[in-house]
């Protein structure tokens, strides 16, 4: 996949997200939440880019400025050559039309007033007026695409007239999903789509995703806090921690050698459904919580909970490492101009 | 671990509770037999809907009535039946003997009150001759052994001035003051991050074992499973359909909703990545007004003809490992099954 040399579909330069903290009567800024604090990454056509991280770490946030759903406070996404950023409103639709979402709760992101139909075909309805589209589409046109879309993604054509309340999870994000492919979007980016579903469910929505990722090409940025889901989809994996990306490389290469202290220890406190294993496994049990992101921290964010911390990292943040092509992270551990013992 | 000859501390025989609602009788459970013993800690597995958390309120007799309501069955807990037993007996059993740790820390406690007030108010309902001091002394200890830093001054906090995870602690340890012998938790770890919910099960291990108590674990995750729990039952509908020691249960899963439910959970290693997810076909069933059939046959890939007109009786393959399913069944059961279902 990612092993020839290609352009990137989607760039990501310093992105920073920062909400302000508002108190007091007169509403008086007093300091940011640091959603996403200063994080790139690229993402290459045809790929799956997956992103981990607690709750809180920002994975979100970042998707959603992606898809400039908030403004970023500063940074660059470049996607297709353009940065959206620095976008017209114009500019913007011709972009969603090729970057599509999907959420994370399939009852939280439906209109509940709208038939199946009119969810589906809305994105359809929008730039056929607009002349966006290839070509411009009848209504019988647009019907037989929503026919097509809802067949493709396992719903049966007949419940077009019907509601969201009365279908079940699983089956509301394949409307989700539909609704996401109806445009034909060149990426997608899925914020959690299969935390809210069962096991079995789940599955059949894993599986639906690579389905159509073979068929129709598409690329992913896929969040999650699984791992497990995480490993099994992804062609690469961004680690995140505190609004900042402590590690990026290949999914397998992620799993088997894991660099960060942080992922190290995401990944032995994952539960492994073999009793065998699970039982003899030594886990690196991480002492305390996620700290807010609302202050700076002069040094590692980490820091606080990382079991191979030296005195350094307090007052140093840690920037990218290459360790290969790869493979980077961002942990003074491994460059080699700074003492341990510093 | 699990000592042979355990004694049994708890037991459900043929638990029924089922809700009325406008669109006909809900079986919410529908005859759950399992027994506790000392120091187990037992899984109850399952999707949504199939009946684990109503299960476990029905044990506490929490169920809301209307429109729930126990409809039959047996709960006996040091030989007594919970279900026969006067509400002023049950006080002192609900919470003392038998405590239960929720899913959301934050709707079960008090947002209004101290965690002292909450903590020294459980422990003084329970033991009447306990001074308010000792009693908040007991609370500061409790907070001390669930791992919370400077228990003495966080004991006058509010409970938003806990993290999730911090807050499921306190949860554990007001569940703990009281020296509960069967401690429930229902899905403890599901709101909360990986790394915490390590976290939170390597204290409940710890503690369950200081402290000799028997629990119920109540979860969706076969991880979470696997590492905590001696046996495991498989709900599905409302109905147990496996139940085994775990090691037996994920080595040779006898029902193929096990079996699907296990092979559908994506692996961390390599060689499954490449490999498509075994996939369980449809929808879990609606439970109101299920015809008599087993209720996984539209999803099943064995079934048979059979499946589809009668429940299949439970047959135990060895002492520890029993299945409801018509592939594990005696041919006599199936004729007599059959002609049944034509009449």
């Amino acid at each position: 996949m990612s092993e020839q040399k290609k352009e990137p579909l989607l760039q990501v330069k310093g992105l920073k997200q920062y909400f302000p903290i508002s108190t007091g009567f007169f509403n008086k800024k007093t300091s940011f939440i640091r959603a996403v604090d200063d994080i790139s990454f690229e993402v290459f056509p045809g790929e799956t880019l997956g992103i981990v991280g607690e709750s809180g770490c920002g994975k979100s946030t970042t998707v959603r400025s992606i898809a400039q759903l908030y403004k970023p406070t500063a940074g660059e996404v470049i996607f297709e050559g353009k940065d959206l950023c620095k976008s017209t409103e114009q500019e913007m639709l011709m972009a969603r039309k090729n970057m599509q979402m999907i959420f994370q709760d399939p009852y939280a992101s439906l209109d509940s007033r709208m038939t199946i139909r009119s969810i589906i075909a809305e994105p359809l309805i929008i730039y056929n007026k607009r002349h966006m589209l290839e070509k411009s589409l009848s209504n019988d046109e647009i019907e037989q695409r929503v026919e097509n879309l809802m067949e493709r993604v396992g719903l049966n054509r007949l419940f077009k007239n019907r509601y969201p309340h009365e279908f079940s999870g699983g089956q509301r994000q394949r409307i989700g999903i539909a609704r996401a492919l109806a445009l034909q979007p060149k990426i997608i980016l899925a914020d959690e789509p299969v935390s809210a579903l069962d096991v079995s469910i789940q599955a059949q929505i894993l599986n639906l995703l690579s389905d159509l990722q073979k068929e129709f090409g598409l690329t992913y940025v896929f969040i999650a806090h699984d791992l497990a889901v995480i490993q099994h989809i992804s062609t690469r994996v961004a680690v995140m921690y505190l609004g900042k990306l402590m590690e990026i490389a290949d999914a397998l290469e992620l799993y088997a050698n894991p660099l960060h202290p942080y992922t190290e220890a995401l990944l032995s406190a994952a539960p492994i459904p073999d009793p065998k294993i699970e039982r003899k496994r030594q886990r690196i049990i991480l002492s305390g919580d996620v700290p807010s992101p609302d202050h700076v921290q002069p040094g590692c964010y980490f820091y606080d909970r990382c079991p191979k911390k030296f005195p350094y990292c307090k007052t140093h943040i840690p920037s990218f490492i290459h360790i290969n092509e790869k493979h980077k992270v961002a942990c003074w551990l491994y460059d080699k101009t700074v003492h341990v013992t510093e | 671990m699990l000592k042979p000859n355990a004694k049994t501390v708890l037991e459900v025989k043929n638990l029924q509770t089922y809700f009325g609602t406008d669109a006909g009788i809900l079986k919410a459970v529908d005859g759950v037999s399992f027994s506790l013993h000392e120091n187990e800690t037992l899984g109850l597995v399952g999707e949504s809907g199939s009946g684990k958390s109503v299960t476990n309120l029905s044990i506490m007799r929490l169920v809301q009535s209307p429109p729930g309501k126990i409809v039959g069955g047996q709960i006996l807990f040091e030989g007594k039946d919970i279900l026969k037993l006067p509400e002023s007996e049950l006080r002192n059993i609900r919470g003392n003997k038998v405590s239960m740790i929720f899913q959301d820390p934050m709707t079960s406690l008090n947002p209004f009150l101290r965690i002292s007030t909450q903590m020294v108010e459980t422990i003084r309902l329970h033991e009447k001759n306990i001074s308010k001091q000792d009693a908040l002394q007991r609370s500061i200890d409790m907070l001390k052994q669930v791992g919370i830093p400077a228990a003495e001054k966080r004991v006058f906090c509010y409970p938003h001035q806990f993290s999730g995870g911090m807050r499921q602690r306190v949860m554990i340890a007001m569940a703990l003051s009281c020296k509960a012998e069967v401690l429930i938790a229902d899905e403890p770890t599901t709101a909360l991050d990986v790394t915490i919910q390590a976290q939170i099960l390597e204290l409940i291990q710890k503690l369950s074992l200081n402290m000799g108590t028997a629990v119920i674990l109540i979860t969706h995750d076969l991880g979470v499973v696997a590492g905590m729990c001696d046996r495991v039952c498989v709900m599905y509908a409302g109905r147990i359909v496996e139940q085994a020691l775990t090691d037996d249960l994920f080595s040779s899963p006898a029902h193929p909703y096990t079996e699907g439910l296990i092979a559908s959970v994506p692996h961390m290693d390599p060689a499954s990545k490449a490999k498509r997810l075994f996939s369980i076909e449809g929808q879990p069933p609606n439970v109101i007004d299920l015809p008599p059939c087993c209720p996984f046959h539209p999803r099943c890939h064995k079934c048979m003809e059979i499946c589809k007109h009668a429940y299949p009786p439970f047959k135990h393959l060895n002492e520890e490992h029993s299945v409801s399913c018509w592939l594990y069944a005696t041919e006599a059961q199936k004729q007599q099954a059959a002609e049944e279902a034509k009449a």
